[in-house]
């Protein structure tokens, strides 16, 4: 349609469809809808310069500078507060700004089990979707299109698929080979990592060149991020205005009819469209529905269910490492070859599912090691020759089951740089997932001593952390009054507002969770294109 | 073991500057965005050919006794780096400190100092044990200026991760292939 990629901030005319949030979503459902409608995306952080991405690399590598660095977080902008048992980083698991947190992401995309849709049904605890694999299985695939994944079909425990991933799988690193020799002694399936990056060139962009910065960023652009989508959807007429932190959804009783954003000039704008899709991820999308509170939605819009927040999930952490007497050769790359999946399915009413992750990068990576060293010339090289070399480590990704006493909130005693509350991050994680953490343990000890590493260090249950996987929070489901969004992701509430983000996962498996996101983003766009 | 012109092109990548490594004078040594006159004494706006001379100095006893080439490795990868002008003043801003303390307590430039003086007074700045800061202090300035800048070009440059054993540093687009290696 109309398209612009000025600094004009205005509201644009007559919109079809307004996008808040410039992450994989809201790019995803932009670019399905863009040519045919007049698309508006609205997005709070700015548009990064591609030609910067060396120089946050460099702070990426420099101790002089905190991950929220690399992607300038901004302290105020992106204030927030962690009032759960359990600290949560927030400003370490995302990225404000045309790309959202795929620009920092370690691009691991998966499929969801087949169960992980049923596990009342078939694991006896937890919520079920109210769609199963099939439905999602042609926006699986069509999202590993879009997002450009390299794969091979050779993981037993992977839900049956009916193509070849878009680009063959990055062979395995000479790690998980030693690795490999271990698992099969033990009987543990290993197979590739499903990569949202270039094995060999795709969709315009290059193949991966191997800077091993991956996390929190590919200079080479070989790591699939939301640009990619958000700049082809500008190419179909979409406009895209950066730096436009939406304040509130104005609204009547059943539609949404402007988001009011602000702009860097202190005055504010209403969008106005026929439809509106909220792609903010699991934090900032209830956060903006629980900001739009008025007579009608008098506990946050689109929240008859008071489940608005709800039910915040994040995957947890579980690892072991240590050192062999041989070279491991780790920090060639900057990311993975192999899991198993191999226990995924054996998860119960006691255990949840997980995965497991061998690493390509344990240890210490030298030059970091130099940059914080105590010493210099042949000294720091003696001890940089100690320290790397023979360092071998295994993760695990683990499920937490939605509990009410995790939540999204708003922290009514600060605000942010707009006098709005800040998010809230109320995180808890139960005894079953903290089992599952001792589990995998458990597993990553065996897998290791039977290498003969001399294992050094493990995260458990008492030191674990969350994966920056924010779901949850606005669940999806059938029953208005136990669910925020329908099965194609509109508000029961509000028939012209969508929920695109990961808070619709009832339950969240133990699979990274962006493809699935990419997936129902996909499933979304076709009803917001058939409901307009 | 000898530092090359790859070695350049990929410590410009990972020190985040772009364009092409140019080695020789053609931007070293022209007029200096500082003062040159300045460099007639010790004061904090050097050169570019000071800045050179300073960091070539400073590498010869921050980088290891068997690397060769440093000369040219240097002046190849700070070409680029003075092309970002924030990062090229507050390059002289650290070079100018550390010339200060040289000519204060050793008596002259750090350059024209020994290479037994020259390590002794990064020690005696504190630029062993300081956190680098580009905003900090004269000793977290001169780490992240000097010390740091010199140590992130060689470590994530080719020659530099072989010294440790590893032939693709963090940094370096060395490929995808070397991760799958045996070990040699």
């Amino acid at each position: 349609m109309s398209g612009t990629a000025s600094t004009d901030r205005t509201a644009v005319p007559d919109a079809d469809i307004c996008i808040v949030g410039a992450g994989p979503a809201g790019a995803l459902v932009a670019d399905r809808l863009a040519a045919d409608h007049e698309v508006v995306v609205l997005d709070a952080g700015p548009r990064f310069d591609p030609a910067d991405r060396l120089e946050r690399q460099e702070r990426a590598i420099r101790p002089a500078y905190d991950r929220p660095d690399v992607w300038d977080s901004d302290p105020e902008r992106d204030a927030h507060s962690a009032s759960g048992e359990w600290f949560y980083p927030l400003n370490h698991a995302r990225v404000k700004g045309v790309g959202g947190s795929t620009l920092h992401w370690q691009g691991m995309v998966m499929r969801l089990h087949e169960d992980d849709f049923a596990s009342g049904t078939e694991r006896g605890i937890g919520p079920d979707w109210p769609i199963d694999y099939a439905d999602l299985r042609p926006h699986y695939a069509a999202a590993e299109r879009e997002l450009g994944v390299a794969g091979a079909d050779d993981n037993p425990d992977a839900p049956p698929r009916d193509e070849p991933f878009p680009m063959p799988a990055f062979p395995p690193s000479y790690s998980d080979g030693l690795f490999a020799e271990a698992c099969e002694a033990l009987e543990v399936d290993m197979h590739s990592v499903p990569n949202a990056r270039n094995s060999e060139a795709y969709d315009g962009r290059s193949a991966c060149v191997g800077y091993g910065t991956c996390q929190p960023v590919c200079p080479a652009g070989a790591k699939y991020d939301a640009t990619v989508h958000i700049e082809r959807a500008e190419s179909k007429g979409a406009t895209v205005i950066d730096r436009a932190p939406v304040q509130r959804l104005e609204h009547d009783a059943d539609r949404v009819r402007a988001a009011v954003y602000a702009i860097p000039d202190g005055t504010e704008h209403r969008q106005t469209a026929d439809a509106f899709v909220v792609a903010c991820g699991g934090v900032e999308t209830p956060r903006l529905l629980l900001l739009s509170e008025s007579e009608h939605y008098p506990d946050g819009l689109a929240n008859s269910s008071g489940l608005v927040g709800r039910y915040f999930m994040d995957h947890l952490f579980a690892g072991t490492g240590g050192v062999l007497g041989e070279p491991t050769r780790q920090n060639h790359v900057g990311f993975l070859t192999s899991e198993s999946h191999a226990f995924y399915d054996d998860a119960d009413e006691e255990l949840a599912p997980f995965k497991l992750e061998f690493f390509n990068y344990d240890g210490p990576s030298p030059v970091e090691t130099a940059l914080s060293a105590d010493t210099w010339g042949d000294d720091l090289l003696e001890q940089l020759r100690e320290d790397y070399g023979t360092h071998i480590g295994m993760g695990a990704l683990v499920e937490q089951l939605p509990r009410e006493d995790s939540y999204i909130g708003l922290d009514p005693d600060r605000t942010d740089d707009h006098d709005n509350p800040v998010p809230d991050v109320h995180w808890n994680v139960g005894d079953r997932a903290l089992r599952t953490i001792e589990r995998a343990n458990e597993v990553q000890e065996a897998i290791l001593s039977e290498l003969g590493a001399e294992i050094t260090w493990q995260v458990g249950p008492d030191d674990t952390g969350p994966a920056y996987h924010h779901m949850g929070t606005t669940r999806m489901g059938t029953d208005p009054g136990a669910s925020v969004v329908d099965p194609h992701l509109r508000t029961h509430d509000l028939g012209n507002c969508w929920l695109v983000t990961s808070g619709a996962f009832p339950t969240g498996g133990a699979a990274n969770p962006t493809l699935t996101i990419a997936a129902l983003a996909l499933r979304a766009a076709e009803d917001v294109r058939d409901a307009i | 073991m000898q530092l090359t012109r790859r070695d350049a092109a990929a410590a410009l990548a990972a020190l985040g500057a772009g364009g092409a490594v140019a080695f020789g004078a053609e931007r070293i040594g022209r007029s200096a965005p500082g003062d040159p006159a300045s460099d007639s004494g010790s004061g904090s706006r050097p050169s570019d050919e000071r800045l050179r001379t300073t960091l070539v100095a400073a590498a010869d006893v921050i980088y290891p006794s068997d690397v060769s080439g440093v000369e040219a490795f240097v002046e190849g990868f700070l070409d680029g780096r003075l092309d970002r002008s924030e990062h090229a003043s507050g390059l002289r801003n650290a070079v100018g400190k550390l010339d200060d303390r040289a000519v204060s307590w050793h008596g002259d430039r750090f350059a024209a100092l020994s290479a037994a003086d020259r390590d002794r007074l990064l020690r005696e700045i504190g630029a062993d044990t300081a956190e680098e800061d580009p905003d900090g202090t004269a000793a977290e300035r001169i780490r992240y200026y000097v010390v740091n800048e010199l140590l992130l070009a060689l470590y994530a440059s080719p020659t530099g991760g072989e010294l440790v054993g590893l032939e693709n540093p963090q940094g370096h687009p060395g490929g995808t292939e070397s991760y799958r290696r045996r070990p040699p």
